[in-house]
């Protein structure tokens, strides 16, 4: 499989992806179920081609970057943002330290007690 | 030079090339600064882009026009994150229930939590709502901000903030709290903080960028199903 095709596949699992959420109305976005189909095709599969390999490390290598030109459109928002400003920083600083110390105490709390049984 | 400007503001090549180079920059800058969380490359990024738009008086439609072609590689990005999914595959199993049971309390945590805190600090109800779905990837946090009367195009932006706010101070709060095993520093990162906290775990790893990336997938779900019924709940 060559990279051309690797590109190919995963676009086709995307369509496929934002078809299915479209027609069942799911609130989930296409590329997730894309994602999700990818995932089942290499379990069927039982192997993953290289150059499949290459070209999706090559997009994830750069994940970052693909956020930006939607993250720009803060400045749309720049006012309301700052009428705001308190709730909304402190939302984002202490909503997402307690969602990270929540998630991340309890499955590393379970993980331990798993280990230690 | 006035005519030079015109021609080359007009362009939409100028913003998708000026993204390109402003992000390598903002990379090099990281790198250089011992990769400091606070020199995050998508903060320093947007930081600078937005001044440009700002000071250059540039619509950010026109700038999007150009951008575009980069945002849209995050449809097959989201499909690829399949790959680093299917080779953790064997670890995911060993602790499904882990995860599953931290995915879901880091999931009604973080609707409370905007929920909470928007409402005792005062935010209008239309923010609050925006906040509500925050921790998730876009496509999922606008259609329920929509769904229980937020507005989709501020929560669009929120939720970029929060990727940020994970992706600069997630490892730190993690290392504070003593979480050292990658398979929870990376669901916990993904719960979170959506993609791009996920693009920052795959830089830690690929055992944390696979269960970021898998949290992230599977807390979208949640949320979806999760926030218009917190909220009913919560405020009738």
């Amino acid at each position: 499989m060559g990279i051309l095709a690797s590109i190919t596949v995963l676009l086709v699992c995307q369509l496929i992806g934002e078809t299915i959420a479209k027609i069942f109305a799911l609130p989930v976005p296409g590329p997730v179920i894309g994602m999700m189909l990818l995932f089942t095709g290499l379990l069927i599969r039982r192997g993953l081609p290289a150059d499949l390999d290459k070209t999706a490390n090559f997009l994830l290598s750069h994940l970052s970057l693909l956020f930006i030109p939607a993250g720009t459109g803060v400045v749309v928002y720049a006012k309301l943002i700052a009428d705001e400003w308190l709730p909304i920083s402190t939302a984002l600083v202490f909503g997402t330290a307690f969602t990270i110390a929540v998630t991340g105490l309890t499955m590393s709390f379970l993980l331990r007690r798993r280990g230690k049984s | 030079m006035a005519q030079l400007w015109a021609v080359v503001d007009g362009n939409p090549l100028t913003w998708l090339t000026l993204t390109l180079v402003v992000y390598q920059a903002a990379h090099w800058v990281w790198r250089r600064g011992r990769m400091n969380p606070l020199l995050n490359p998508v903060l320093l990024s947007i930081a600078t882009l937005s001044a440009i738009l700002t000071l250059g008086g540039v619509d950010y439609a026109r700038y999007f026009s150009g951008a575009q072609l980069i945002h849209f590689l995050l449809g097959p990005a989201t499909v690829a994150l399949a790959i680093p999914l299917y080779r953790q595959l064997g670890q995911i199993m060993r602790s499904a229930g882990a995860l599953a049971a931290g995915l879901l309390c880091g999931s009604v945590a973080a609707i409370l939590a905007s929920l909470g805190i928007g409402w005792a600090l005062g935010a209008s109800p239309q923010t609050i709502m925006s906040m509500a779905p925050k921790s998730v990837t876009s496509p999922i946090a606008m259609g329920v901000a929509e769904q229980i009367g937020g507005l989709p195009s501020l929560t669009a932006v929120l939720v970029i903030l929060t990727g940020i706010t994970g992706a600069v101070g997630g490892a730190w709060l993690l290392d504070r709290l003593r979480v050292k095993d990658e398979r929870a520093r990376g669901v916990a990162i993904g719960t979170a903080s959506h993609g791009i906290g996920t693009a920052r775990a795959l830089q830690m790893g690929e055992v944390t960028g696979a269960f970021s990336g898998l949290a992230m997938g599977l807390n979208g779900v949640a949320t979806a199903l999760l926030t218009p019924i917190i909220v009913k709940w919560l405020f009738g």
